[in-house]
């Protein structure tokens, strides 16, 4: 094999910060946005093909998920009492504040379509926020790829054209999930639909990001900026991801008139975008710590 | 051609850009820079990185001196040392403040890049996205904290701390248009002396951060002082990644219109 590419660095010590976000915090965003704006897609498309026990479960999944995702956001602020500054300015040029306008539109929507189909109060409007929702759920399951990758971070920042695929598909998958654990089979077409969508996208563009970030060059020799999404327990992790979506698709597929086995999918597809998110913040990490992820590809930028 | 981030920033009948000059060649390593930069320490904890036990830039270290300790390139014999003080380069295009969501990291007259205490929220957004690890999160205040170039001194007509405390004329502050020039001129000298390693380091508009507001005369590469070789502002992908983003969105919601579209039977 050929030897690693030789760099030079200031006694090992890293080029860039790593991110001050904690784990739990912001892994936990990107997981619990996806899943909030994939449900609000999955209740207005239930609503509309007339699943209705699907689209309760839905709405309901979507404010529950969109609750702890702003919780979890405004917990990782240094300063959380002023979380309210995100909304001074708008700016385009950070996927961080046009993140916060969309929760600002997104959140009251989810919640008054969860709140009126739970009350039965003010259907007409019930359903309007329904379709609201469902109508920005897709920016918030995704922008948040824009979010990691507009950084510095070696192996987020390289994977820019991929991740926002990995995103969807791994939030559709989730919260296709989450209906099929919620609803009994006969009622969940369109979550299954959703979930071996999701699943599938995520399965592809997934193979992708690591098939671009392993041919960076100057590190093509070794696995380059993939490295940190397949070394140590972030690699064990994203392994362990991939079964459980690949074994959540097949039961999404197989398990049509069995509940257990509906179920069963859902929760696989469910662990697996926690772990993707996981994995994925935990890979970039990784690649912020060590100069060579941001020497090496400098030095041999094409 | 050369932008002018004060203007474009929307400031009127602004001042000269005004920057730093950071001639490593005559650095001596003294940290008075450093000194005037630093929260104090308490207690002593040392690093095994020559004489630098400051380790790196942060939140309460707005100058960070490094040391290299090298062997001589021939004919000399012995150790080369190579002492660097190094700051915010105040980019030109500055991922700081394209990403900062409060407005709190803004463009003053002078063309430098400020984080007012007051507004910022901590969300720590900039932190990853300096592509030379400067700016950082304070534990105590849970606010993100750089080098400001004197904002303070520089209103009051003085020239930065760190500057004014320089015994030797390494940190030089000015209109960054002249010293470009004395740089230019230096670097020339340097390699007429047989310095053949000096070379300049973020005086190029054209270069990936648009030139900084503070450059730098290095006297190797400059990875050895831990400065990244060929920074590139992250935002200039940004176009790219909304275009990604958008079609993800899109494809999500045509998903969801296509589920939708088949009435339950």
């Amino acid at each position: 094999m050929v030897p690693d590419a030789e760099f030079t660095s200031y006694y090992g010590r890293p080029v860039i910060k790593e991110p001050v976000w904690q784990a739990p915090d912001v892994a936990g965003y990107l997981f619990f946005g996806g899943l909030a704006g994939a449900s609000s897609v999955l209740a207005a498309s239930a609503q509309l093909s007339g699943h209705r026990e699907l689209a309760r479960a839905a709405k309901v999944s979507a404010l529950g998920a969109i609750s702890l995702s702003a919780a979890a956001l405004i917990h990782d602020l240094g300063r959380p009492a002023r979380f309210t500054n995100m909304l001074r300015v708008f700016k385009p040029s950070s996927p961080m504040s046009v993140g916060s306008w969309l929760l600002t539109g997104y959140g009251p929507a989810a919640g008054a379509a969860a709140v009126s189909e739970v009350t039965g109060i003010l259907p007409a409007a019930g359903t309007a926020a329904t379709l609201g929702a469902g109508l920005i759920g897709p920016a918030i399951a995704t922008y948040t790829a824009a979010l990691i990758c507009d950084t510095a971070v070696p192996s987020w920042h390289a994977g820019y054209r991929e991740m926002p695929y990995v995103f969807a598909g791994s939030a559709a998958g989730a919260a296709g999930g989450l209906g099929l654990l919620a609803t009994a089979p006969g009622a969940a077409e369109p979550a299954r639909k959703l979930a071996v969508l999701g699943a599938g996208v995520e399965l592809v563009a997934k193979r992708l990001l690591i098939r671009r970030l392993a041919a960076t060059p100057g590190l093509a020799s070794s696995r380059g900026l993939a490295e940190p999404y397949e070394q140590g327990r972030t690699g064990a992790m994203l392994r362990l991801a991939e079964a459980l979506t690949a074994g959540g698709l097949a039961g999404a597929v197989l398990g049509r008139r069995s509940r257990a086995l509906s179920a069963l999918s859902g929760a696989s597809l469910l662990a697996a975008s926690v772990l993707t998110r996981f994995g994925i913040f935990e890979a970039g990490m990784a690649s912020a710590r060590d100069p060579k992820y941001t020497i090496v590809p400098q030095r041999h930028r094409p | 051609m050369t932008i002018d981030p004060a203007a474009r920033a929307g400031h009127v009948d602004h001042p000269p850009r005004m920057g730093f000059f950071t001639d490593t060649s005559v650095c001596i390593g003294c940290k008075a820079c450093k000194e005037w930069n630093a929260v104090p320490e308490d207690g002593i904890s040392l690093s095994g990185m020559s004489y630098d036990n400051t380790v790196a830039l942060g939140a309460s270290t707005w100058r960070h001196v490094a040391f290299i300790e090298q062997p001589a390139r021939p004919p000399a014999e012995g150790v080369r040392w190579l002492m660097s003080s190094d700051v915010c380069k105040h980019c030109t295009e500055s991922a700081c403040l394209d990403v900062c969501p409060t407005g709190a990291l803004f463009r003053t007259e002078f063309g430098t890049v400020v984080v007012q205490d007051d507004v910022c929220n901590g969300c720590g957004y900039c932190v990853p996205a300096c592509p030379f690890g400067v700016i950082a999160r304070r534990e105590e205040d849970g606010g993100a904290h750089k080098c400001t170039l004197c904002y303070d001194r520089l209103g009051a007509g003085l020239e930065p701390a760190c500057a004014k405390a320089c015994p030797t004329q390494s940190i030089q502050f000015g209109p960054l248009d002249e010293l470009r020039e004395r740089a230019r001129l230096r670097v020339e000298d340097l390699r007429e002396a047989g310095q053949d390693s000096a070379r300049l380091y973020l005086d190029d508009p054209a270069d990936g951060i648009g030139g900084g507001g503070a450059f730098f005369l290095l006297l190797d590469e400059p990875e050895v002082y831990g400065l990244p070789p060929d920074p590139v502002v992250t935002t200039r992908d940004l176009p790219g990644m909304w275009k990604h983003v958008a079609i993800a969105a899109a494809g999500l919601a045509g998903a969801a219109v296509a589920l939708g579209l088949g009435r339950r039977r």
